[in-house]
């Protein structure tokens, strides 16, 4: 039972991001309606829809026209994730975070993917974000869409995987081989969306200074580490949008001194970047 | 954001080199997954480019079709990935006259006022344009003279869009070929022809519009077609920049002797 409550979090996030890719396959198999069509733009119960904002930002800098259902969708996604944490989608929500989890997990156990040379920085994902809309522009197509390995990820779940496995191999051994959290914490571009989104999000990860003992455990499973660095020297709340507020950290500190919770702002530490 | 924070010229110029060769690859990796000339879209597909612009490659057209039809496009095939098309040699569009696919489009990349009269008040799917029906009479096995009109039984518009020529077969001299032809202002492209045509590979096949089609351009008019000529209506051409018109060279003094 232990094991169960110190992976609580852990297997919520894996309950709903199967349900919501079981649901959608649901959809296109076997004619279910509760959520149709797929991580790009979906219709919930036949009638509220739902739309990927970053790729409806990509089509509109393209220069499509769109029509009203899918901009409606991708507002509602937006204010969604602008409360509960814009990366919520990518820990929660996902099916990559399973990939790369499994890969940084056992990157972490084997040692690998921490080489000196680092490929990618943390602000690389913002400088693809930007460049994903300027060739958005020029080719007049989403551009992060027609590469994007999540894309054919989840694309491929639904409609069938075709040659997206390879994709998908890429980014495993990126991960596992080359840099640790390499693809969800550097590259990104949607990530990166979410973590801009994710600024003012109501929902963040508490942090209280009385209680921990600084085993500094809650580092090591965070793969955005370098935003904890209030962990150990002020409480407040990790302010930072690229948290994913996957609650790793919550589960893993053995003092409590992490949790859920509304936004407050750090008392003594103004948290990192933002 | 971290950029921004402590970085001194030469990082600045290397992140910019990094992002100029990592935008060229990507534009090219983009490019490669756009030259798709031969791709057939569902009903109500707006023209390739803009269709591209528009699609946000969800899927929901191809849950909507009740045949099977639509499929989304595979990475590394001959499609820009995740976006719908059809083989009507598999599986062709069957026309439902409520056209699931165009209507639940969310982005309108499937437009149903294409395939819609007065404006998408009423559906009309017969005015779909998914591509055109191209005859191979080479291997034709009517066009050699044996009996065979499977293509035109399977038009949903049969003697609209197939219709049956008869020739007289010159290497018998005493009998006729039925010659099947296709009329491009009633095909919708649905393929059912290609899907029935019974040689191995289909002697009659759907291109899309701007593969099959040649276009006149405004050098030509049909003089016997009320309202034809406003087609060239605006242009301008060579004479229009001439400082008189050909005509005054007739007039002009200099032909006629006094």
């Amino acid at each position: 039972m232990t094991s169960l409550r110190t992976n609580r979090y852990l297997i919520a996030r894996r309950l709903v991001q199967t349900a919501v890719m079981v649901l959608l396959i649901g959809g296109n198999l076997w004619g279910w309606t509760v959520l149709r069509g797929n991580l790009s733009s979906s219709v919930v119960l036949g009638t509220v829809p739902l739309a990927d904002p970053f790729a409806v930002i990509q089509l509109l800098a393209a220069g499509g026209l769109l029509a009203t259902d899918v901009l409606i969708g991708a507002a509602i996604t937006l204010a969604f994730y602008a409360l509960l944490g814009g990366r919520v989608f990518c820990s929660w929500v996902c099916p990559m975070n399973m990939v790369t989890d499994l890969a940084n997990r056992l990157g972490r156990r084997f040692k690998t993917g921490t080489g000196s040379r680092r490929v990618f920085g943390r602000s690389a994902r913002y400088f693809i974000l930007g460049l994903a809309l300027v060739l958005s522009a020029i080719m007049g197509v989403a551009a992060f869409e027609a590469i994007s390995p999540i894309g054919m990820l989840q694309r491929g779940l639904v409609f069938g995987m075709g040659a997206g496995w390879l994709a998908v191999t890429a980014v495993f051994l990126f991960d596992l081989l080359i840099q640790r959290n390499g693809f969800c914490g550097h590259v990104c571009p949607l990530g990166a969306f979410y973590a801009l989104v994710g600024r003012t999000a109501l929902v963040r990860i508490d942090h209280d200074h009385e209680k921990c003992t600084s085993c500094m455990d809650c580092l090591k499973v965070c793969p955005e580490n370098q935003i904890l660095e209030l962990v150990g020297q002020a409480s407040g709340s990790v302010l930072d949008g690229v948290c994913t507020n996957c609650g790793r950290c919550i589960e893993v500190c053995p003092d409590a001194a992490l949790s859920f919770s509304h936004r407050k702002h750090a008392m003594s530490l103004e948290s990192g970047g933002s | 954001m971290a950029a921004g924070k402590g970085i001194d010229r030469r990082g600045f110029l290397s992140r910019l080199t990094a992002a100029a060769v990592g935008g060229v690859v990507w534009g090219g990796f983009v490019t490669e997954g756009k030259s798709a000339a031969l791709v057939l879209r569902p009903p109500g597909a707006l023209p390739e480019k803009v269709f591209l612009g528009k699609c946000i490659k969800c899927g929901i057209c191809v849950e909507a079709c009740p045949y099977d039809t639509l499929f989304l496009a595979g990475p590394g095939t001959d499609a820009p990935t995740g976006t719908p098309r059809l083989l009507p040699r598999d599986v062709p569009c069957y026309l439902c006259t409520d056209i699931p696919c165009t209507a639940e489009c969310p982005t309108g990349a499937l437009d149903v006022s294409l395939v819609s009269d007065d404006g998408g008040r009423t559906l009309d799917v017969n005015k779909t344009r998914i591509g055109l029906a191209v005859m191979d009479y080479e291997n034709c096995i009517a066009a050699w003279g044996l009996r065979c009109d499977a293509c035109y039984r399977a038009c949903p518009l049969l003697d609209k869009a197939i219709t049956i020529e008869h020739t007289r077969n010159e290497r018998t001299g005493r009998h006729a070929v039925l010659l099947p032809k296709v009329h491009p202002d009633a095909c919708t492209g649905c393929g059912l022809c290609e899907r029935a045509c019974v040689v191995e590979k289909a002697a009659i096949f759907v291109l899309p519009l701007e593969v099959a089609l040649g276009r006149v351009g405004n050098s030509y008019v049909k003089g016997w077609e009320e309202g034809d000529e406003s087609r060239i209506d605006g242009t301008t051409g060579p004479a229009d920049e001439l400082d008189s018109h050909p005509l005054d060279y007739l007039n002009s003094g200099d032909l006629q002797d006094d």
